[in-house]
């Protein structure tokens, strides 16, 4: 990494190389690959399950040790294998919050606070640790046990736990994922601004693509072991150049295709989907007409009509049959078949207004530039 | 004479289940943590005086404590005696003999405990001393505290080895279940009576007093920290 300034800005750079087996656990075989910097402030490390994100945590925090790289702080070196560098997790100074939290449960949360701060004096750590309880509004369960908490107020806890120290860096770990949306920003918020005052690299885990647009100022995007996109939310999810990230961007729909034909004067090109006699006019893309395409588009972007909509705009009516339908929270999933399955997502209100069941003949609505080509994998 | 011989058996108890305690944890520890591929044989050494009849563990510690081996050899040049037929003989013996009712409990329990609270520990900037101290062993107290009793209650009720390794000398070797066995041998059947009376409830008393306080020793044991 030849970064001569990194260290002003307390950044956390990261280039490790760490090869894993596959196990007898079902994991597969996976080799991580990263290079990336973090900067202070949030960054999101988005990435599917199985990626490599937790491992690249437990990396920079020590828990793991890469088969090679360097990891550093603001130029402190914290691991360097060909300098045979390699600080245990307990002297890296890096906040890591585990999926889990790993509250103590034989301990208060005072005493959960407390913890970490051991070379300060009794009045020292009282005075440390009032001040992140209040930060974080937790000062009023300070004597209560982590059995006695709701998960919101743990995830407090155990972040309150790990700034106390006033870590260089923070790692988090899907800490949010099971909290509602509510308790989630509440959180979010009080982290950021204990962190306009600290300014250090935040590293927060997802694979959940809402928190990505809910959290990210900076996100990078790892796949199978490798960082395969990165910049702003918008920069990376919604214009994916990649198919990995596409997948976990949220294509519901994703179609290998064969070409058929360039529209050049229209800008679009139309492209059938694999195994059907299904047509489909997607946006003129330049890449290599020749071999395999994959198309993809969200199943919240296609309308269903329950008779042959006329007058429209969109390009693509395809008419077909419902299949199957499942309802989750405030969402129906749809499964309809028009010569190739589509997943399409509707609200409850419509699916009564449209008195949609299975076997019931509907149009499918797809909008030319809601669709997404990529090259397809060759073979 | 019966005072007496429970007064040995509880001082032999004593010593061994406290030396136990000492040393069968930080081999638990290494037991339940360590990635070294030879660990199961040391497993194996460790569970075996639980398979193995008294009178082979005996036999053999009989030979390495007498003068046929260097370690006896050693003792005997230094104290003018040998280690066999004495108290020391016996608390070395049931120290082997004990091991690994002492160790498996504390084992278990080690293992048992959240790997990720001995990495939150870490991360939290906790040598590995301290994690042991304040996570480790809190959370591991119940299988620490089984493992003492059990070594404790086994060594009050072993006869085979202090047979083979101590024989019967009053106030020396003579334990309470070597003073059943004279009592039946001499056909005093009321002694004999009376003597397995009283370890047979001592033993239950103590079994019975562990169950009930593992219920409740938790942490809240630690509740003084």
């Amino acid at each position: 990494m030849n970064a001569p300034h990194a260290w002003e800005a307390g950044r956390l750079d990261v280039a490790i190389r760490k090869s894993f087996a596959a196990n007898t656990s079902g994991a597969a075989a996976l080799t991580l690959d990263a290079e990336f910097a973090v900067p202070p402030g949030f960054t999101i490390l988005f990435g599917p399950s199985g990626s490599g994100k937790t491992t690249l945590l437990d990396c920079i925090a020590g828990l793991q040790t890469p088969g090679a790289g360097r990891i550093a702080i603001a130029g402190d070196t914290l691991f360097d294998s060909s300098r045979r560098i390699n600080l245990p997790p307990n002297r890296r100074s890096v906040g890591y919050l585990l999926q889990s939290l790993a509250l103590f449960p034989h301990m208060t949360v005072r005493q959960n606070v407390h913890y970490g701060l051991r070379e300060l004096s009794h009045a020292g750590r009282e005075l440390r640790s009032r001040e992140i309880l209040e930060s974080f509004r937790i000062a009023a369960l300070a004597s209560r046990r982590p059995s006695e908490l709701s998960g919101g107020e743990r995830q407090r806890v155990a972040l309150a736990r790990t700034l106390v120290l006033r870590p260089r860096a923070l790692l988090l770990d899907e800490p949010l994922t099971a909290l509602d949306a509510r308790v989630k920003s509440q959180i979010v918020d009080d982290l950021r601004s204990w962190n306009e005052q600290q300014r250090i690299p935040i590293l927060y885990v997802t694979h959940q693509r809402e928190e990505v647009f809910a959290l990210g100022e900076r996100v990078l995007a790892l796949d199978r072991g490798r960082i395969v996109a990165e910049g702003s939310p918008h920069d990376v999810l919604q214009r994916p150049q990649l198919e990995s990230v596409a997948q976990l961007a949220g294509f519901e729909n994703v179609f290998d295709c064969s070409f058929v034909a360039d529209h050049p004067e229209q800008g679009t090109m139309t492209c059938r989907i694999a195994g059907s006699n299904v047509d489909v006019e997607v946006p003129l893309t330049r890449i290599d007409r020749s071999r395999p395409l994959r198309i993809g588009t969200r199943a919240g972007d296609i309308l269903l009509a329950a008779a042959a909509p006329t007058g429209l705009s969109a390009r693509n009516v395809l008419p077909g049959t419902i299949e199957s339908m499942e309802q989750r929270h405030v969402m129906v999933i749809v499964n309809v078949n028009a010569g190739a399955r589509f997943e399409v997502h509707i609200t409850p209100a419509a699916r009564e207004s449209l008195q949609l069941r299975e076997g019931s003949r509907v149009w499918l609505v797809v909008k030319t530039y809601s669709c997404q080509v990529w090259q397809g994998s060759s073979g | 004479m019966i005072l007496q011989a429970l007064a040995l058996t509880l001082r032999l108890a004593g010593t061994v289940s406290v030396i136990l305690l000492l040393l069968g944890t930080p081999l638990a520890y290494w037991l339940a943590f360590s990635a070294r591929r030879w660990k199961f044989f040391v497993e194996a050494l460790v569970s075996l005086p639980m398979v193995l009849p008294p009178t082979v563990l005996g036999f053999y510690l009989l030979v390495a404590l007498g003068p046929l081996s260097p370690v006896g050899r050693r003792y005997q040049a230094i104290t003018g005696h040998t280690l066999a037929f004495t108290f020391a003989g016996l608390v070395i013996g049931s120290i082997v003999y004990s091991l690994p009712f002492a160790v498996q409990p504390i084992m278990t329990s080690f293992a048992s405990v959240d790997r990720k609270l001995l990495d939150a520990s870490a991360l939290l900037g906790a040598s590995r001393w301290r994690t042991f101290w304040r996570i480790l062993l809190p959370l591991a107290l119940p299988g620490v505290l089984t493992g003492f009793v059990l070594s404790f209650a086994h060594t009050l009720g072993e006869f085979g080895v202090v047979l083979m390794i101590g024989g019967n000398i009053p106030g020396a070797t003579r334990t309470i279940s070597i003073l059943i066995f004279d009592q039946v041998e001499t056909l005093d059947y009321v002694a004999a009576n009376r003597t397995a009376l009283l370890l047979l409830a001592l033993c239950f008393a103590l079994l019975a007093a562990l169950y009930a306080l593992r219920r409740h020793a938790t942490w809240n044991l630690w509740e003084w920290r």
